[in-house]
């Protein structure tokens, strides 16, 4: 719980809500805080979160309370034992947010699939390029409004 | 006269596409090499081939519904996946489930991590020209999936967890049965040793290939053996024991360099680590129905008569109740184990949850519409809103589950976080300034599961 009130506090314009549902402690974070927060939780000594377990984002269509994509991380600390999950809030209007990929390479790959998958765009990225579909599939296939039956024409190799 | 000149010669990289088809590649993944003569100077990773939309298929049934298709993640070790995709649900329902039952789970997810390493080790040595240690090395996988097979009725798509609980106890005569077989593993893994842990060749080939150094590893995000061959002490079974692993004394292997050789005796030692972890789960197990007597006949579970289930049914239709809910089912072989007597140990005490005893199905009308409750859908099971994130050690590194719920009973997302991808992302790295030839086995002890890293 101290993490959540230490970052709360250090970040008060940035985050959103904080919550440790089931033991997992998750910060909610506005996109504009990306990189400080990331940064921090990156570098802090005290935090050292130096391995990304996971990158992924959820659609949460149709909501209007909150935006629309959330990019979910789950951050470990060797060091310390912890895991922390770190949600930022990606509105479907202007669905871009910084990448992290410059703090940890890891995030390279799983950006590259958020995009892919759910067409939300990372800053900064050096290869943003789709990771499991061709290129010239059209839409992002696990957006709530991408039907599950439907078909695109499968197309052979480009060259 | 002829004028003789300096002739320039002129040098080029060459690209070499290798894949998405070929043998050498443990699945379909396409790369492209950049190659100065036989060095490896870039990489391209090009993966999807195998995508099967697993995360999108899963938002379509009910929780239960999920298990199926986590089979097919990690095809060759696909207990874990099942084990730890019910445990992320549980975690999100805060649901407790038995002391049997958790030791059911470790026990074959060790199993399964000793399945997995046979296979790694056993494809990468062949591909190295040692065909009698793959042969081997099969062989004692075959002793092994004979267990899985036992338990769960099936070697490869098992489906054997599920939420709350697993499909049924294990069988009789399991626990004499699997040291028996651990023996045998042993001995192949002993006879291995022997083939290659000295053998010049194979020294060769591996030692100093595909080295990544433990900043690269934890930045790429890579866990499990091929992290720890790096020299870093993380497993999540040490680190945030799940089910019984905080009971076991195990030790966790770590190797120095993060090159082929420490990565295979990482693996060779891990899997004596798990056999251990079996063996000791047998033994502190908590008993589950005593299905002999002193002689070894088979005791009835109740002392009424069995009577067959679509008898059962057929009674029931025509009225003629009285009695029958008492009586023992007779099922279908695929079914044992998860009759009453059984069912109590290894699911937990929530209806809302876990489908009741065949025999409560059948024979009475609680039973039957608890279980059509869970099935149909709009009924099945309701996780409260939330979401919930489930790392187990699986046998390439963490798998993790993130499972959020929206209160209905379809998940609202569920995403497998695959232990390979980080390394898949990594090759670039491991393969920079090798030669051609040593691709293959960096690529073997990657352990490349198309299934999984596709999804």
């Amino acid at each position: 719980m101290e993490i959540l009130n230490l970052i709360k506090e250090k970040f008060q314009e940035y985050v959103v809500l904080t919550h440790a549902q089931c033991g997992d402690e998750t910060v909610v974070l506005k996109k504009e805080g990306v990189l400080p927060v990331f940064t921090f939780l990156k570098n802090e000594p005290e935090l050292d979160f130096n391995l990304l377990s996971d990158l992924t984002a959820v659609d949460y269509l149709g909501r209007t309370d909150l935006p629309r994509f959330e990019v979910v991380s789950h951050l470990y600390s060797l060091k310390h034992n912890r895991r922390l999950r770190v949600k930022v809030l990606v509105p479907e209007e202007d669905c871009v947010m910084d990448s992290i990929s410059s703090l940890w390479i890891a995030a390279d790959w799983y950006e590259r699939e958020v995009w892919d998958m759910f067409g939300v765009r990372f800053e900064g990225h050096p290869n943003l390029k789709r990771l499991l579909m061709y290129e010239e599939f059209q839409g992002h296939a696990l957006r709530k409004d991408y039907a599950v039956n439907k078909r695109q024409p499968l197309i052979g190799p480009v060259n | 006269m002829m004028e003789t000149k300096d002739k320039v010669t002129e040098t080029r990289h060459m690209l070499l596409n290798v894949g998405p088809s070929h043998p050498a590649m443990h699945g379909v993944i396409r790369l492209v090499f950049e190659l100065d003569g036989e060095t490896i100077l870039k990489t391209d990773v090009e993966i999807g081939y195998l995508h099967r939309g697993f995360e999108k298929m899963c938002e379509q049934g009910q929780y239960n519904h999920a298990i199926p298709y986590t089979d097919r993640l990690n095809y060759v070790s696909p207990l874990i996946n099942n084990f730890a995709y019910c445990q992320a649900v549980e975690k999100l329902m805060g649901l407790q489930i038995t002391e049997r039952c958790k030791y059911i789970r470790v026990i074959m997810s060790e199993i399964s991590r000793v399945t997995d390493h046979l296979t790694c080790i056993g494809a990468s040595a062949m591909e190295l020209g040692a065909f009698s240690v793959f042969l081997y090395m099969i062989k004692a996988r075959e002793y092994l999936y004979e267990l899985v097979e036992a338990v769960t009725g099936a070697r490869l798509t098992v489906s054997y967890g599920r939420v709350g609980g697993v499909k049924a106890d294990l069988p009789e005569g399991f626990s004499d049965k699997t040291r028996k077989t651990l023996q045998e593993v042993r001995k192949v893994v002993a006879e291995v040793d022997k083939l290659l842990s000295r053998n010049r060749i194979f020294i060769d080939r591996m030692k100093d290939v595909g080295i990544i150094s433990k900043e690269d590893a934890i930045a790429y995000g890579i866990t499990g053996p091929f992290l720890r061959s790096t020299g870093v002490n993380f497993d999540v079974r040490k680190a945030q024991p799940y089910l019984v692993y905080d009971r076991m004394n195990f030790e966790v292997p770590v190797g120095t360099h993060g090159d082929n050789l420490d990565r295979y005796y990482v693996r060779l030692e891990e899997m004596e680590q798990s056999m251990r972890i079996v063996e000791q789960a047998l033994d502190q197990i908590p008993p589950g129905p005593v299905l002999i007597d002193e002689a070894g006949r088979p005791v009835q579970l109740s002392e009424n008569k069995p009577i067959k289930a679509a008898d059962m049914v057929d009674e029931a239709k025509m009225g003629r109740i009285r009695g029958i809910a008492e009586r023992p089912v007779q099922l279908d072989p695929t079914l044992q184990g998860s009759t009453k007597g059984f069912h109590e140990n290894i699911n937990v005490e929530n209806k809302k949850v876990v489908l009741p005893a065949k025999e409560s199905t059948y024979g009475n009308i609680e039973g039957l519409m608890n279980h059509f409750k869970l099935v149909m859908f709009g009924h099945g099971i309701k996780p409260p809103k939330g979401e919930a994130y489930f790392a187990a050690e699986g046998a390439n590194g963490e798998l993790g589950f993130y499972v959020v719920s929206d209160g209905t009973d379809k998940p609202y997302r569920v995403r497998v976080h695959p232990p390979c991808l980080p390394i898949m992302a990594a090759l670039p790295i491991l393969f920079e300034g090798d030669m051609m030839a040593d691709m293959i086995p960096t690529f073997g002890s990657v352990n490349m599961i198309a299934g999984e890293l596709d999804r």
